[in-house]
């Protein structure tokens, strides 16, 4: 062990989505741990992707590995988890309020909730208003549905409760 | 045998996103397009988590796109449903929501499984084809209870694809004894018939249907004649170029 574990995890907490270049993998909860193997003397990165098809995930694990090379660290080996399966509840307030700031509605409520899911208000990033109308159920990437603004006219991705 | 199953999981998926991703770009709109585009990816990645894991217990040099990409029409272990044409979009989203009711009763079943990887994937699919059956059971309805074009165009589908729908509760005989078919079958029905009623086409077409044998075969490799053309265009490229990579 050449260094530390609150060190590569600083380093991989700085690596962002290739979608949405304000939030860290820390911030969306895609990171789902680091750890130190006594047995292969290699630190296992564990991640989760958000879908099953998200095409950000070998990306990810592409930006991971060029971070911790340049960071020198080369003994290392990245692997998915499914289960437990990716959450927004792991979001962190943090990237909740990135999201919104970039123009994406945060999710709204707890993804266990399906009765709050179907009668959702998602506020407009823009203008706050709580008046807003659902366009698609899927938007630019799986992970977001399509809104309207019915005030202020704004379109715009809710990233969906999940 | 486990790869067998994991296989005819994958391969029900891999078949369902190929046939979808033949709409991306002819969307009836721009947001519909897109929420086809993005099932059919859903479904790329379930297709993949299965693949990758049935290339680990195949061994040699199986991948996820040896399994995809070079195995022929009687090797492909999915239903006969998903490898019919897209048709129209009415049949399109009927066929989307008879699969995705199945599929998430199915995950259902799967996540409780003894098989940790396979109980993992069915965790993560779950709830995505949750999504799938909400977005296709409104378009039913929507076009069943819509106009007298839209309501004729979905009873044809309903006649059209009905058939491959009794081939989802056949036992493969390669299943692992984790799921009880039957049990998907009792729950499919109620939600079919329920949707069905309230569409207005459960009765739209007397008593022919249910009279109707159904197809099967898909799960022995005995496809229909559209599977053939599926894979000749999926796997052109390895054919023509084999091992080539991005
Ligand atoms: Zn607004």
């Amino acid at each position: 062990m050449n260094t530390d574990q609150p060190t590569i995890a600083r380093i991989l907490e700085q690596v962002t989505d290739p979608e949405i270049p304000v939030l860290t993998i820390a911030d969306l909860g895609i990171l789902r741990g680091v750890e130190w193997d006594e047995a292969s003397q290699q630190w296992m990165v564990s991640t989760t992707p958000t879908y099953s098809g998200c095409p950000a995930t070998d990306l990810i694990s592409m930006q991971i590995r060029l971070a911790l090379l340049s960071h020198g660290i080369q003994n290392f080996v990245i692997r998915q988890v499914l289960s437990p399966a990716w959450t927004t509840d792991w979001m962190t307030e943090a990237g909740k309020e990135k999201l919104r700031q970039y123009g994406i509605a945060p999710p709204v409520g707890k993804a266990m909730d399906e009765a709050l899911l179907e009668n959702t208000i998602v506020p407009c990033p823009r203008c706050g208003s709580q008046h807003t109308k659902l366009v698609s159920a899927f938007s630019s990437t799986a992970c977001k549905a399509f809104y309207e603004c019915q005030d202020c006219l704004e379109p715009f991705d809710h990233f969906k409760c999940h | 045998m486990l790869s067998h199953y994991l296989l005819h999981l994958a391969d029900d998926a891999l078949i369902m996103s190929q046939r979808l991703s033949e709409w991306t770009g002819h969307g009836p709109v721009l947001e519909q397009d897109i929420a086809l585009t993005n099932i059919a990816l859903d479904y790329l990645g379930q297709a993949r988590n299965f693949y990758q894991y049935a290339a680990v217990l195949t061994g040699a040099e199986a991948t996820e796109d040896s399994l995809a990409m070079l195995r022929l029409e009687h090797e492909f272990k999915n239903h006969l449903l998903v490898e019919l044409p897209n048709g129209d979009w009415g049949q399109t989203v009927l066929k989307v929501f008879f699969f995705s009711a199945y599929q998430k009763l199915l995950m259902q079943q799967l996540v409780n499984c003894p098989d940790e990887q396979v109980r993992g994937i069915a965790e993560k699919s779950l709830k995505e084809v949750s999504y799938h059956l909400r977005w296709s059971r409104e378009w039913v309805l929507r076009l069943g209870d819509g106009t007298a074009e839209s309501h004729e165009r979905m009873r044809q589908a309903l006649d059209q694809v009905w058939m491959y729908t009794g081939e989802l509760f056949e036992q493969p005989d390669y299943q692992q004894g984790w799921v009880d078919y039957n049990a998907i079958k009792t729950a499919w029905m109620e939600t079919m018939w329920q949707t069905l009623e309230e569409a207005a086409i459960a009765n739209s077409t007397g008593g022919g249907r249910l009279a109707a044998g159904f197809q099967t075969g898909g799960l022995k490799g005995q496809h229909t004649e559209h599977l053939g053309y599926i894979l000749a265009e999926m796997q052109y490229l390895q054919r023509a170029y084999p091992n080539s990579t991005w």
